[in-house]
Formats: C-alpha cells, structure tokens, sequence
C-alpha cells in the first residue's frame, strides 16, 4: 500500500500542478512524493491508480473513507494468534541458537563427525528459518487485516506530451555535450570502448586449449602390461582363467592417472571356448571380434561407453551383455561389443592385446579408433 | 461467507499426506532379520548318499537325474562345485520356485544339514570350488581400505557402491548385498552365480577377497546420520525424495499461505 496515492510521476512537468493529493497540500515540490518508511501513506485514494477514465487527461482521485480496520475483529483470538506467533519466534530464536552451539559441539575430525555436524547445522538452521515463517505467516493470516485490492492495468505508452518532452530533452542534452559536432571526441570514444568488448572474448581462451589430436588416442602403448585395476598387478592368460571372468584393467604406469584412466579404462572378459563371433580380419568388423587380438578367449574391450562416456562395465556372464549403466547402452560382448540396444551407435572399441616374454597380457598397439563419445573432430568412422 | 472456509483440494491434500507417511514410515520400519547357515558334519558317504536322495526329489525336475541340466530350463551342475550350491541354496535362490530371469534371496527351502548333503554330492560329480572355510572369510586382520578400492573397480558396478544393488538388462538384476554373510559373498566372487562375472583365486586372490568382504560388512554398519539411509543408491534418490518431497511440502505451505482465513472481510465494492 505505500505506493497506493495517485501522485504525479517525477518526469511529469505538465500535470504535476494539478493531479494529485501531494500537490495540494504545499509542502513538498511537486511531483517528488516523500514518505517516512513505517508512516501511513498520506494517500486517501484506495486504489493503485487514479479512477479516471481510460484516455481523458486530468481527472481527480475518487475520495474514499479509510477502510482498513485498526483491530482484528475477534480479539480473544487475536491474542491467541499472537502468543504462538511468539512462541514460534521462540523456538526459532532457539533452534538459531542451537546452530551455533551446534558448531562447537560437533567436531568434524571424522567422516562420522561430518556426518554429525552437517546433521545438527542443517536441523537448527532449518528450524531457524521454518519457525520464523511459520510465525510470519501466522501473524500475517490472524492478526493483520485482509482487503482485496484491484489492481488496474494501463497503456505502457506514454502520454504523447511525456514523449515529446523526452525528444526535446534528449536532443538538447545531445546538443550541449556536443556529441555530434565534435567528431574526433566521438570516433576516439567509440575506439576506446572496442577492448572492453572484445576482451570477454579473450577470456574465452580459457576454456582451455582446443582438444587437438589428443581425444584419437589414448596412453596404450605397444608393449604396455595390462594391470588388474584396484590390485594393480600384471595378469597371466592362466591366471585369468575361468570362464565368465570380468576384471577392470588399466594401462602399466597409469593406474593412478586419472585423466589418463578416463580414457584408457577396459575390462577384459574370459570366455569358453567356442562362444565368441571371431573375424579373422586384422582390423574391426561390427559384429565381430578380432580373433587376433585375443589371447586365450580373453577379449578386451574399452571401459568408455561410446554414448556419452560412462564406464560401462556391467558384465553379465550368462548373456554375455556389456550394459551401461547411464543410459542403458547393451554390447555384445561376443560379437565385438556390438551395440545392441540403447543410445550407443559404435561397439566398444577392442583393444589389441598379446602376451609379452615373461607371459603377462600386454596391449599390441594403442586402440585403432578414438574410444568414447563422438566429438567433433572425430567424422563419421567408426 | 461462510465462517469456515476450506479449499476444496484440502481434503485430498490431507489424504495424499497422511499416505505418503505412511509409506516413509513403513519404509524406515520394515527391516527384516538375517539368516545364516552353516553346514553341519557328517561321515562323507553317507553325506553324499543323502544328497543324492534330496536331489532327486527337489532339484533333478530342472537339473536332470545326474545334474546334467536342461538345455534353455537349468545349467548342468557338473563341476560347479560345493560352493555354488552352498551359495544358491543357503540364500534361498535354490530350489527356484520358477524359472525366470533372476531368482531372488528369499528363506531357504533346505536346512544346513540338508545344504552340506546336496553340496557334498554335487562336488562328487565332478569336483569344483568348496565352501569357504570360517577362517577364509574371517575379518580379522582385513584391509579394509583396500577392499574398498578392490570393490570399486570390481563390484560396484552392478551392486552399487554401497552394495545396495542395481538393474541389469532384460530383468536381471544385481542383488543387494545388506544380507550376504561373508561365506556367501565368498561363494559370489568365487562362482559367480546367474549373471556374475566369476572371480577366480588367481584373479581377486583369497587375501583380497577377505578384505572385499570387511568392506562389505562394515559399510553395512555405516551410520545413517539424520535417519534415511533411501536404500543407499546414491544421489537420484536423494534428489528424487528431495525434488517431490520438499516440493510437496512447499505446495501446502504455498495452499496455507494463500487460502483465505475466516477473519476477510469480503469485499465487493472494489471494481
């Protein structure tokens, strides 16, 4: 309601004389009104906007009786209202209060402690915060009194006096600063402000460098042992011998490399005999594994989800699907990692692998193909 | 108007509550007990003897008269190894009560005595993984830490980090490890049961299978600070009980903010 008086906007020369309630009283310049915070409005309109009819110039603000009750009607309930209201400032007092013993009660020096101490913050402050708004709510529903007001909508458009006063204001203040006639002064000052914008483009190159060629390969070098990921220990072809094996591996020398990892991550897979689907072309077929590039019926296959690059490693031993869990991504795991189902539109990649003079699996090459998700530099092979 | 004046949604709004707390209430609940089992002794013979009776009566309808397997039913048992029937019977997933995507732990059908008959008769077939010993799958002198890490990049996939489990592809399912005793979770790494990769000796040595398991139990035994573990799968649901419970909560509050209380005086000569 403060702003409930019909009173002439600032930039209103013409009417400002005549077409509101502040104007009449002398007090204040016109067109400017003044109000202590916390004092009722000097308003005595009861509506936003003056009740004139849509389109006519000058029209005075309907006088209407003050209307908003100075007690609550029943006032036994109102004191009621009022002693809970205060109750739940209270305990809203208090729980803040608890907040800040809450700090130096529970120490953070264990995960259990964090735990502890996150538990005990959260509850005070929320209780802080839901006990000052249900005081709040309370107070403004029982106590305070209830007026519908309307609201009334106007044109956007200014009067077409307040639109020709701002043209000339705006064409004199062109003229004085002399903008126009001093072409030097507006061309250097135009120069000078085509850094500032150019410079957050600058800061673009922060994003870091362009990926370059480092998203087609990855750390896997010809020779690299594969370590058994967790234990970090080379791997046998006789070690990992039971069909239906699955195990993480990760390239010898990165096992703690995380960006390394987030490329270079495969599980390998031991199966029985006679259950994949070999080619026995010495590069990938979709459909079909490369026999070369298997040692022992053990299969390696990239860890990165070809869809958006999540480790999928759901390996299950009866149907021999490699599922994702992010997206629901299904490989087959026998027929090269072949996509057969979901979001995924390329197998995993496999990775060439052999066994190295002392008989540890060891990876033949770097994968053939970019693991993970497209990106844009990567066209359209698979 | 009237004195008391409601919205008209309050009644179902009051109703839609009252069962959403019963469900959270029921949720926190409902905890069942555990069961293990442990196999009882015997002399060898007659144990395997009596396997074999209990065989022919409860398993051989699927797994054939020699544990041979129904080709599409049931996989040949020859060679699976006393602690693969440890394993699905102890938990219940054996005898199956039908045939179906994934069997899931229920109260076992045979007791320990009967358990150990079958398992030493399956082993007689054609050998396989024993049962674990008590000192195989003791926690004492456990790594921990070290199971953590090993269960991270072997297990956590499928089971959750926290072993609370998770979906697999056509029905299938990782189970919840919240009642595997550490025998069983032995007898998991060590078989692989229904879709479970297998974890050989050679692969997740008995040393690291021991500290996989403390990690197991003793992540079970984590606090739940606060009171709501929600299953423990991590952040969807928390974010899913925050999104629908909180928003839930702000649009009664928004309804009790806004609903007219009884003091309005109405007003009708405002246009």
């Amino acid at each position: 309601m403060s702003d409930a008086h019909a009173g002439p906007t600032p930039g209103d020369p013409e009417e400002g004389q005549v077409s509101g309630p502040q104007a009449e009283t002398g007090d204040e310049p016109p067109g400017v009104p003044r109000r202590v915070i916390g004092t009722p409005s000097p308003a005595q309109a009861r509506m936003l906007l003056a009740e004139t009819a849509p389109g006519s110039t000058a029209g005075l603000p309907v006088q209407r009786p003050r209307e908003l009750p100075a007690d609550p009607q029943d006032l036994r309930a109102a004191k009621t209202a009022e002693k809970v209201v205060a109750a739940c400032f209270m305990i809203a007092g208090l729980a803040g209060c608890a907040f800040i013993a809450s700090y130096f009660i529970f120490q953070v020096h264990s995960v259990v402690g964090v735990q502890h101490s996150n538990l005990a913050l959260g509850l005070s402050m929320g209780l802080t915060f839901l006990f000052m708004g249900i005081g709040t709510v309370i107070w403004v529903r029982q106590l305070m009194p209830v007026v519908e007001i309307t609201e009334q909508r106007h044109p956007l458009r200014s009067d077409e006096a307040d639109r020709e006063a701002f043209a000339e204001t705006f064409a004199e203040g062109a003229e004085a600063s002399q903008f126009v006639k001093r072409p030097i002064l507006r061309r250097t000052l135009i120069a000078a402000t085509v850094p500032v914008a150019v410079a957050p483009i600058v800061l673009l190159r922060d994003l870091g460098p362009l990926p370059g060629k480092s998203l087609d390969h990855t750390v896997w070098r010809k020779g690299m042992r594969l370590l058994n990921y967790g234990a970090n220990t080379p791997i046998r072809p006789g070690d990992f011998s039971s069909p239906g094996g699955m195990i993480t591996v990760v390239p010898d020398g990165f096992q703690n490399n995380f960006d390394a990892l987030a490329k270079a991550a495969c599980i390998i897979i031991k199966f029985g005999p006679d259950q994949v689907v070999y080619t026995d072309h010495p590069y990938p077929v979709t459909g079909y594994t490369v026999k070369n590039w298997t040692v022992d019926n053990i299969v390696c296959y990239s860890k990165i989800c070809t869809h958006v690059g999540c480790p999928a490693a759901l390996y299950e031993e009866t149907t021999h699907h490699i599922l994702c869990p992010c997206h629901q991504s299904t490989f087959d795991a026998t027929r090269g990692a072949k996509v057969i189902f979901g979001p995924a539109t390329r197998p995993l990649p496999q990775l060439p692998m052999t066994v190295d003079a002392d008989g540890y699996l060891v990876a033949r090459s770097d994968f053939t193909e970019p693991v993970g998700p497209s990106f844009w530099e990567r066209g359209n092979s698979t | 108007m009237s004195a008391r004046r409601r919205h008209p949604l309050a009644g179902y709004a009051v109703v839609l509550f009252a069962l959403l707390l019963t469900g959270i209430v029921y949720a926190v609940v409902s905890q069942a007990g555990d069961a293990s089992a442990s196999p009882a002794k015997v002399t060898p013979s007659a144990l395997v003897q009596e396997g074999k009776a209990i065989f022919s009566v409860t398993c051989a309808a699927c797994h054939g008269d020699f544990g041979q397997g129904t080709p599409g039913v049931a996989p040949s048992l020859i060679g699976v190894g006393a602690a693969a029937v440890n394993f699905q019977t102890s938990t219940g997933r054996m005898p199956a009560k039908e045939p179906g995507a994934e069997n899931d732990r229920k109260t076992p059908e045979l007791d320990p005595q009967q358990i150990a008959a079958v398992s030493a008769y399956i082993e007689s077939l054609g050998g396989g993984p024993s049962v674990p010993t008590a000192t195989q799958v003791s926690q004492r002198g456990a790594n921990v830490g070290f199971g953590q890490q090993l269960f991270v990049a072997d297990c956590a996939q499928c089971h959750n980090f926290d072993g609370a489990g998770g979906a697999l592809t056509y029905g299938k399912f990782a189970p919840p490890l919240t009642k595997s005793t550490p025998t069983q979770i032995y007898e998991a790494m060590l078989t692989g049961p229904e879709a479970m990769p297998v974890f050989n000796d050679t692969t997740i040595t008995p040393q690291e299978k021991r500290d996989i398991i403390a990690y197991v139990v003793q992540s079970r035994e984590e606090p739940n600070p606060g009171g709501f573990s929600l299953g423990r799968v991590g952040p969807v649901t928390e974010g899913l009980v925050a999104f629908l419970g909180l928003l839930l909560f702000m649009v009664f509050a928004a309804m009790w903010i806004t609903a007219k209380h009884r003091n309005t005086p109405q007003e009708d000569s405002n246009e």
